[in-house]
């Protein structure tokens, strides 16, 4: 199998080698990262392409680096049963960028599109019906962001006196303990010191 | 001159017993024919990766028991699988047979279900009464090897959990003795039915090309005639070992993917008679020390055990920073774990792709033009499972 994902590397990059930032195998699966303006024409090209035949969308998801300048990661991860190869696309964006849909190439993108802006508030331009899709109605906030914390701001129960479901700020009888249990002793200074080492020869 | 008529908006669900859990539909009908529909999700959304990444990678695994909850086991495989893909190391083969065979009692476990609930769907009560009975001993089995029914918690990165308990194997060959006749049983209900038949076939017909757009796998996909099995394609684990058929429909309708599921039973038959039959001997789980928690005999004389315990416990084993996506052919198609790891001792960040989720959204497509009677046959096809839907 990795012979054909070098194969589909080389193709790649020598067709689309302006679009392409960066490309490298691992785990015998492709990774490429792009720009987000050419993520349309890098999913077409990726899709109708006769050698790389990516007629499936499997998933759209993010990741969020809050330290990072280009602070979220788009990734999409694309499926070919004719080569039986998968690659994965990577976009890099900051906070507040509008990332073009891909609703129109995939119909299967929308919920998919859907769930990110959902858990990370990432925005897509010409989305058909951008909504929240997994959070209840009303919620706010953009739960799988890093900040957001993970007992929520809000609570919901049943109130006697209005005869409905309400919410309310999340009263908690013990503050949130998010042990260490990275002790001093696996993290032992000698070991510290040894991944510092290994870290800089490799740099 | 006719008047131009207003449609119906219809709320079906979120608690509806033919919606499989809790589902919400806005049905815009014209008549009794569906012309949009909306299904609204997340009515069970627990925050699944949310919770994961405050969690050490052993204890994500239950998780994963509580997303399709009708075959858990499959589930706990991608993720493991992604760990080991990570931390790189080798799974002992006995601990690998082990795994495939509670992959496929999970994946009868789950066509059971489905084909009898299917059944039950389109008005048709006996076949899910056989079907709970077949089920009940399968989660036997279950129990017997993890302690629990259904929420099983047995994989671990580098095996499984514990051995098989005594006379298990045995006990799991007889059931494989006696088992395709209850298939047998189910089908002389239903695969000659005239009333199923009506309500199945030429219903909720998907092309190739729509499977592939949509995003569809599994039995959905292999119902429209692509031949496509993770455990073939890209054999994971020691399905390379297993001589099974992959069975493909024609017509890409309900009935076609009704009788996938039913030959797939067989065929997972014939793999756990196989597993059984060549089980090697030997550790379960990986003998790296820094992952696998020492054995409790060693706890009470070695001093380095009772550390190297502890320390898998509380802090639980780091894995090298990385990204692997891992699949797997989940009962119900293909189910995914993208992982993201920082080199610490909990996940960065884990999606789950589930593959309902795509099945469910393509509702609108499948149904337009149907009948209303014809959405929960359509809905009992897709074998949706909340649990993974809405994560």
């Amino acid at each position: 199998m990795s012979t054909a994902v070098n194969d589909l590397e080389r193709v790649i990059n020598s067709s689309l080698t302006t679009t392409i930032k960066k490309s490298k195998i691992n785990f015998d699966q492709l990774f490429i990262d792009v720009d987000v303006e050419n993520i349309i024409s890098t999913i077409l090209f990726l899709k109708t392409n006769e050698k790389c035949k990516f007629k499936q969308l499997v998933d759209i998801t993010a990741v969020d680096y809050p330290q990072k300048e280009n602070r979220f990661k788009i990734i999409y991860l694309l499926l070919s049963h004719e080569n039986n190869l998968r690659i994965v696309i990577n976009i890099n964006i900051e906070d507040k960028i509008i990332v073009p849909s891909i609703a129109k190439i995939f119909p299967s993108a929308n919920w998919m599109e859907r769930e990110v802006y959902d858990m990370y508030g990432i925005i897509f331009k010409d989305h058909p019906d951008l909504r929240r899709i997994l959070t209840d109605y009303g919620f706010q906030g953009h739960p799988l962001r890093k900040d957001f914390p993970l007992t929520g701001h809000t609570e919901v129960r049943y109130s006697e006196e209005r005869k409905k479901v309400i919410s309310e700020p999340v009263k908690l009888d013990q503050e949130y303990r998010n042990f260490d249990s990275e002790s001093p002793w696996k993290g032992t200074k000698y070991i510290n010191e040894l991944e510092e080492k290994n870290k800089n020869n490799k740099d | 001159m006719t008047k131009k008529t207003k449609t119906m908006n219809l709320n079906f669900g979120p608690q509806h017993p033919a919606a499989h859990g809790v589902l919400r539909l806005i049905l815009e009908l014209d008549g009794e024919v569906v012309e949009k529909i909306d299904p609204h999700i997340g009515l069970l959304h627990r925050g699944t990766e949310k919770l994961i990444e405050h969690k050490t990678y052993s204890q994500a695994i239950p998780y994963f028991d509580r997303l399709d909850y009708v075959a858990p086991m499959n589930q706990e495989h991608a993720f493991v699988l992604a760990i080991e893909k990570l931390l790189n190391i080798e799974v002992p083969i006995r601990g690998q047979y082990i795994r495939v065979l509670f992959c496929e009692i999970g994946r009868i476990l789950s066509h059971l279900l489905n084909i009898t609930t299917q059944a039950l769907d389109v008005g048709a009560l006996t076949p899910s009464l056989w079907g709970f009975e077949e089920r009940e001993t399968l989660m036997n089995f279950y129990e017997r090897v993890s302690g629990s029914r259904l929420h099983a918690n047995y994989f671990r990165a580098g095996g499984v959990h514990q051995d098989l308990p005594r006379g298990l194997n045995e006990d799991i060959l007889k059931f494989c003795d006696d088992f395709p006749k209850v298939i047998n049983d189910i089908e002389t209900l239903l695969t000659d039915n005239r009333i199923f038949k009506q309500r199945n076939v030429d219903i909720g017909i998907v092309t190739k090309n729509e499977a592939l757009e949509h995003s569809f796998s599994g039995v959905m996909l292999r119902g429209s005639g692509v031949a496509w099995d993770l455990r073939k394609s890209q054999p994971y684990e020691c399905y390379k070992d297993f001589n099974f058929k992959i069975p493909i429909g024609k017509n890409g309708d309900c009935y076609d993917r009704y009788i996938c599921r039913v030959e797939e039973m067989r065929q997972s038959i014939e793999i756990i008679k196989n597993c059984i039959e060549r089980m090697p001997s030997g550790p379960v789980k990986s003998i790296d020390g820094k992952v696998t928690p020492p054995s409790k005999k060693d706890l009470k004389t070695s001093m380095e055990a009772l550390i190297h315990h502890f320390k898998l416990f509380s802090e639980g084993f780091r894995v090298p920073k990385g990204e692997v996506y891992t699949a797997v052919e989940a009962p119900k198609g293909e189910f995914g774990v993208y992982l993201i790891s920082d080199g610490s001792n909990k996940p960065y960040k884990c999606k789950i792709r589930a593959p309902g989720f795509s099945h469910l959204q393509a509702m609108d497509y499948l149904l337009k033009g149907h009948m209303l009677a014809d959405v929960p046959a359509v809905l009992g096809s897709l074998d949706l499972v909340f649990g993974e839907v809405d994560r």
